[in-house]
């Protein structure tokens, strides 16, 4: 049997379908995904995610550490509260995990981890950890809400007393900070405005159950991804992953390198990249013919190469095909794709694909 | 708990065959079957005058999540594919058994006999089975 959340007979209690998730037991979708979906861009929707894996790093070096181990530079959170969206690298410049670390105090950093890559991540961060005096500490007390949507910060607000209601509100983007014994941030995973809170994990399922009766829709993992895919937001193991370098994966506008004596795990195997060009590139791609782009079809590009998706979906708001592709890096506007043995006309676009509910795509 | 028809007979694969009065065959997805897939968002259906072999694969719907094939249930010729699936997958998940259909079909001589198809009874039994 999986593990579970301390929202999973909440789930059941709900309908939701049950799917395995890297060993965890969490819900695909309650009724339907598509619906699900339209929610989050229209109104307001509630996931899950306390499987993600917070920690804490403190310690007086604890800023050391992070301008150390991560490849974005977090020397870029000036004001407490502030978060940073970076890759961790191996020694080859591979992607050992993307994450949100969260700027508390100068001896305290939070960050955001993959469920995934739980175990991996935090034997790595300790190992560095350690060498900086810092104390690592997984906080698996906690369980975390991502509440999404153009009405979703409204709703939220009234999960706090009137007061806090008006702190949550005035809270800037990318940003997070204590509430009434909560942990809100200003961050999400869909292209929508919205919060993710960490609490307490007996605190958790009477506020699914009060953002339910204030109309915001309980939304599984099935919506998280096409949501996630319109926005034109990569998931770790499908997009990037230890094999593969930030520059083919779309994340190069997060690796910091303008500081010459910044010293991060990755930097030199990443410069040697940077001098003779990264091969490939990730772009997206938008389905011209009828069907559905998958993950690991094979990516046609005429006169230049082959590449593979990475990513691909049914986009809900743009009602056709999407998907992340790696190519090789001249791969000019349009491809073709092995669907299921039949090769469709795709054409290349810069994500995202969607944001706040409208089409970037012409 | 899905919807099993009295007056259908079903695959092992979760296909559905209706006998017309005129002796063709309409053929679909259980609501079984479009309930697990989830949201249909695409559905290929086969050309008329296709001619097919029992178990050969003969129509894919696709959900957000994954795709499917659809296996001829018995051999035969293609009559049509239902033609308003293209625009309107979605119709699978509605009305599985009715507008939902996926294609026609006239069977090759014997090919219904031959194919061993289920009863309501006996499918309700392989979905108790299943678990669903």
């Amino acid at each position: 049997m999986g593990r579970h959340t301390p929202l999973f007979g909440l789930h059941q209690e709900l309908g939701a379908r049950i799917v395995d998730f890297g060993g965890w037991e969490m819900p695909l979708q309650y009724g339907s995904q598509i619906g699900e979906h339209h929610a989050v861009r229209r109104a307001a929707g509630v996931f899950d995610v306390s499987h993600m894996c917070v920690a804490d790093l403190k310690g007086t070096r604890v800023r050391a550490l992070l301008r150390y181990l991560l490849a974005n530079d977090i020397g870029k959170l000036k004001l407490p509260g502030k978060a940073l969206y970076s890759c961790m690298l191996n020694e080859r410049g591979g992607v050992l995990d993307d994450l949100i670390v969260y700027y508390r105090d100068e001896s305290f950093f939070r960050v955001v981890l993959n469920s995934g890559t739980r175990d991996k991540d935090l034997a790595w961060i300790g190992k560095h950890a350690a060498a900086f005096s810092v104390e690592l500490t997984e906080r698996d007390d906690l369980a975390m809400l991502a509440i999404q949507g153009p009405q979703a910060r409204a709703k939220a607000s009234q999960l706090f007393s009137y007061a806090d209601a008006t702190a949550a509100l005035a809270l800037e983007t990318f940003t997070g900070r204590d509430l009434g014994g909560w942990f809100l941030a200003r961050t999400g995973y869909t292209g929508e405005d919205g919060f993710e809170i960490m609490m307490p994990a007996q605190d958790a399922e009477a506020a699914w159950r009060k953002l339910n009766s204030l109309g915001v829709a309980s939304c599984g993992l099935g919506a998280r991804d096409t949501l996630r895919l319109e926005a034109g937001m990569n998931l770790y193991g499908n997009d990037m992953d230890e094999g593969t370098q930030p520059f083919e994966s779309g994340l190069g506008w997060t690796i910091a390198m303008a500081s010459r004596e910044r010293d991060f795990i990755g930097r030199p195997a990443l410069e040697a990249l940077v001098q003779k060009g990264s091969p490939a590139r990730q772009v997206g791609l938008v389905l011209e013919d009828r069907g559905v782009l998958r993950s690991h079809q094979k990516v046609i590009v005429p006169d230049v190469g082959e590449g593979e998706i990475t990513s691909g979906t049914f986009s809900p708001t743009l009602e056709r095909s999407i998907a992340f592709a790696r190519v090789p890096a001249a791969t000019a506007d349009k491809v073709l794709v092995d669907v299921r043995g039949k090769l469709l006309n795709a054409r290349v676009v810069k994500p995202p694909f969607v944001r706040h509910g409208k089409s970037l795509i012409n | 708990m899905s919807n099993v028809p009295e007056d259908l007979q079903y695959t092992k694969s979760h296909e559905w065959v209706r006998t017309l009065p005129e002796g063709t065959l309409e053929i679909g997805i259980t609501d079984h079957a479009q309930q697990a897939l989830g949201d249909l968002v695409f559905v290929e259906v086969p050309e008329a005058g296709r001619v097919l072999k029992a178990g050969e694969s003969c129509a894919v719907v696709e959900s957000v999540k994954a795709a499917s094939d659809v296996y001829a249930p018995l051999a035969g010729r293609v009559l049509a594919g239902n033609p308003r699936l293209a625009a309107e997958p979605e119709t699978v998940n509605t009305d599985a058994y009715g507008e939902g259909w996926l294609l026609r079909l006239r069977p090759a001589d014997g090919a219904l006999a031959a194919a061993g198809l289920m009863s309501a009874a006996e499918y309700r039994k392989v979905l108790d089975a299943e678990g669903g």
